[in-house]
């Protein structure tokens, strides 16, 4: 397609006229198949990708769309449906590309056919005079045609068939003078429309693997408190997603556990805080009972489990928060995950404790270096755990977790409950509440890492076909197709004419070297002679 | 062993005289366009050499017609080398001050940027004679610097570890040097369009206009519209290697190779224009000035993908460091 090879083209000179329904089929398929129809396509999937990438998009980031939605009440429906939160899921985004690959399968299977049939073809015949080509090289020896012709003409084919042309050599004709003549036509650059016809299925092969990775890929994600773990089973995960044909059943059963989260963090300077290195150390193993091995998953530096890997995503401080009740029995005890706020870790999370009577809600702010600004009120102003605290405020009444509505893990749902009080803690601080109804105490502070673990199996073909199509791209953009004719023929006094001519189907691509280099050895077994 | 901070200030010194030495190779440009301003009536088209059987040697740049315009042209070359040498050490200097590759925030992105359009540049001039591109060459490089030092500034420092993979060195330089190159064919496509406008004006029995004394410094429309066409061939597989290398980026760093993060939806977006600018340039009907508009399009997207979506819309490519 990308060629300017317009005497390959598969379209018809003359537009067809439809007859009946199938010249209708017909005429479809191939305004379809041409060129501008596949432009058009192009700039249309261009255009399309666009909303894409300024409207939030569910898949990455769902609750920026829901508070998008909250937002514009009365925008927000209607760009939803017409898909403006799932561009790159919605019916007209997939018409758009599905189009265009047809368009270019139907470019790229006559053009398969055309080129082998060209690859087994010999290089067209010479031109009567070649030097009347632009570019056209002529000039007379004066040893007679049947002599030196013959000479002239192999020479011409060693040298070019030594620089890999493709070439045909016709013999002086039985014809006498002044009509005998004899040619060697040569052709080279046929890469060019197998760079081109390779990229241009490499792009279809891609669709393959990119269709391969959505139907059999999936992909989950979890909260790994330290000195926790997990087992790759679609109910361990908080989030999970899998392709149509994904056996979610059956996933492979490994299991990992995070023996430690370990940051460091620029401290000082204008980039105070920024973080330096990460790593989550796991302990994994393919399959419960299996061996256990350790490796440490950093950013850029995935761990594989078989074909799936396991990502470091995130992280953030998860408390632990021991409750008692009025008869010292511990209703309580975990570690809580906090979601980080901001940059130093100022961070939010609620605790859940239904085993009271009446029920008891925790409501929190970690801060890993607590400072109580006066305006802000307190804030974390670094995000390594130097001077923590917590602050609590507690709360009574009905948690709602029987209501049958699926309930957030990191907010209380306040409807039926009431605001005891509120405290400050720091660690191994204890606080009996007002109530007498028990204590909470902040017993430590652990770290928790988000971690994504993903299978692709469509991803190798995905990333051979990409490469693949570059290498195609590379040949078809560089190089250039090329023709080149040596004739031989009779003076008309006595000698020999010699004519050279070369050219060149891709525009303004220079042949003249080529040409300059043939002519001068032909000229050293055929000097010119000055008449 | 110089400190880091003295080799960071050294870097700060180095791209000042960088853009000194850009400004004055733009005003030795400036002059050499300009000798022989109004002297148009005068030239006479070149007569046709092409007779004798040989080939119009293509591409070959007419050298700027007067004596003073090669001049200063030469002196604009020779600025243009020095600043484009002081840029590099500028840039190495930031480097080794950060211990690490000198590409992390906008500012490193941006000074390697217009160091990727000189260098495009120069890299043409030493086959080509190219002093007329010159001017039109130093404007974005000066601009680009311009927003990096001012805008953009941020001071040296390591990275986030996201950013530790080799893949840094891959992905980033591949994109910064395909950006470089959309750059300067951008550029010529401009001046392709002026030129070609004016031809037409002509055709018409019109006058030249205002920039009519361009005609006569820079090369034919044919010819501006094929250089602009082969930056951009020789230049499109390393951009779509730019994009491959940063999909198996994301897949080691994010657990996928493409998730239409706003960097990558406008990559696919640039890459989807400057495929249809090549099959546009073999279409007929679409050659010449409409495919030039798609090209500059492409460069929008580009340039968006950028500005825009590093300092307006918040995604996973977020690594501006500026403000």
């Amino acid at each position: 397609m990308s060629d300017p090879g317009a005497d390959l083209s598969t379209a018809p000179a003359t537009p067809v006229v439809p007859i009946g329904f199938r010249g209708w089929l017909r005429w479809m398929w191939r305004a379809l198949t041409s060129m501008r129809v596949a432009l058009v396509l192009l700039f249309l999937l261009a255009l399309a990708s666009i909303p894409g990438s300024l409207f939030p998009q569910r898949g990455s980031k769902p609750t920026e769309v829901n508070a998008y939605l909250a937002a514009h009440p009365k925008l927000g429906p209607l760009l939803d449906r017409i898909g403006f939160f799932n561009v790159f899921g919605s019916a007209w985004f997939a018409a758009i590309y599905l189009l265009l690959f047809i368009s270019l399968a139907g470019c790229v299977i006559p053009r398969t056919r055309l080129h082998l049939r060209a690859l087994r073809a010999r290089p067209p015949i010479a031109p009567a005079h070649p030097a009347r080509l632009p570019g056209g090289i002529a000039w007379v020896s004066s040893l007679p045609l049947a002599e030196l012709g013959p000479q002239v003409l192999v020479a011409a084919a060693d040298t070019l068939r030594a620089k890999r042309w493709r070439t045909d050599h016709v013999e002086l004709n039985s014809e006498v003078a002044p009509k005998a003549s004899g040619f060697v036509s040569a052709e080279k650059g046929y890469a060019r429309e197998t760079g081109n016809l390779l990229f241009h299925v490499a792009l279809l092969v891609l669709l393959v693997g990119i269709g391969i990775g959505s139907a059999f890929g999936w992909k989950g994600q979890v909260i790994v408190k330290e000195g926790g773990g997990f087992a790759n089973t679609v109910t361990q995960y908080d989030t999970f997603t899998a392709g149509r044909l994904v056996n979610q059943s059956n996933l492979p059963p490994f299991t990992v556990h995070l023996d430690a989260f370990d940051i460091t963090y620029q401290a000082g300077g204008p980039q105070n805080g920024e973080p330096l290195y990460f790593a989550a150390h796991v302990t994994s193993s393919s399959a419960p009972g299996a061996s256990a091995t350790s490796a440490a998953i950093t950013a850029n530096h995935p761990l594989g489990i078989g074909t799936a890997r396991v990502y470091l995503i995130g992280h953030g401080y998860a408390p632990h928060v021991v409750v008692h009740d009025r008869q010292g029995k511990v209703v309580f005890d975990d570690l809580v995950v906090f979601l980080p706020q901001d940059g130093n870790f100022t961070s939010q999370g609620v605790a859940k404790i239904p085993d009271m009577t009446p029920q008891l809600g925790l409501q929190g702010i970690f801060l890993p270096t607590a400072v109580v600004d006066p305006v802000r009120g307190p804030i974390s102003v670094f995000p390594a755990a130097q001077d923590p605290a917590l602050f609590l405020s507690a709360w009574r009444g009905d948690l709602g977790l029987n209501s049958g509505v699926p309930q957030s893990v990191y907010r209380l749902d306040m409807t039926h409950l009431s605001r005891i009080s509120i405290k400050a803690l720091r660690p191994g601080d204890t606080w009996t509440l007002p109530d007498g109804s028990g204590t909470v105490t902040f017993a430590g502070v652990a770290q928790y890492a988000t971690l994504s673990v993903a299978d692709d199996p469509g991803k190798g073909i995905a990333l051979a076909s990409a490469l693949t199509a570059v290498v195609g791209l590379m040949l078809s953009l560089s190089v250039r197709r090329r023709r080149l004719w040596v004739r031989v023929s009779n003076s008309g006094s006595g000698g020999t004419l010699i004519e050279v001519a070369g050219l060149t189907r891709a525009d303004s691509t220079d042949i003249s070297a080529e040409l300059a280099s043939l002519v001068e050895g032909l000229r050293g077994v055929a000097p010119e002679t000055k008449e | 062993m110089p400190s880091d901070a003295t080799l960071a200030q050294l870097s700060n010194i180095l791209v000042y005289a960088s853009m000194t030495a850009f400004t004055v190779a733009m005003i030795a440009f400036a002059v050499s366009l300009a000798a022989g301003r109004g002297k148009v009536a005068e030239v006479v088209a070149e007569p046709a050499l092409v007779g004798g059987g040989q080939a119009p040697a293509p591409l070959q740049m007419p050298a700027p017609l007067l004596a003073s315009g090669r001049r200063s042209g030469n002196v604009g070359m020779s600025l243009y080398w020095l600043a484009t040498t002081f840029l590099a050490l500028g840039i190495a200097a930031r480097g080794l001050s950060a211990h690490r590759l000198p590409w992390g925030n906008m500012y490193e992105f941006s000074c390697a940027a217009a160091f990727a359009v000189s260098l495009v540049f120069l890299v043409i001039s030493l086959r080509r004679d190219v002093r007329w591109l010159g001017i039109f060459v130093v404007l974005p490089v000066l601009l680009t610097l311009g927003l990096a030092v001012t805008v953009l500034y941020s001071t040296s420092g390591p990275l986030v570890p996201e950013l530790h993979s080799y893949w840094l060195g891959i992905h980033v330089t591949a994109a910064i040097l395909s950006g470089g190159s959309f750059c300067v064919s951008g550029v010529v496509t401009i001046l392709y369009l002026a030129i070609e406008r004016i031809d037409r004006r002509v055709a018409a029995g019109l006058t030249p206009g205002r920039l009519g004394f361009l005609v006569p410094k820079v090369p034919t429309a044919d010819r501006l519209d094929t250089l602009g066409y082969r930056i951009i061939a020789f230049m499109f597989p390393l951009w779509t290697f730019a994009v491959i290398a940063g999909a198996i980026w994301a897949e080691s760093a994010w657990g996928r190779y493409w998730g239409w993060d706003p960097k990558e939806t406008w990559a696919f977006i640039t890459w989807v224009i400057y495929a249809g600018y090549l099959h546009a340039r073999a279409t007929i009907g679409w050659r010449g000035r409409r495919a030039a508009y798609i090209s500059l399009l492409g460069f929008a997207a580009f340039i968006f993908n950028y500005y825009g979506v590093n300092l307006f819309v918040t995604g996973l490519h977020s690594f501006a460091g500026v403000g």
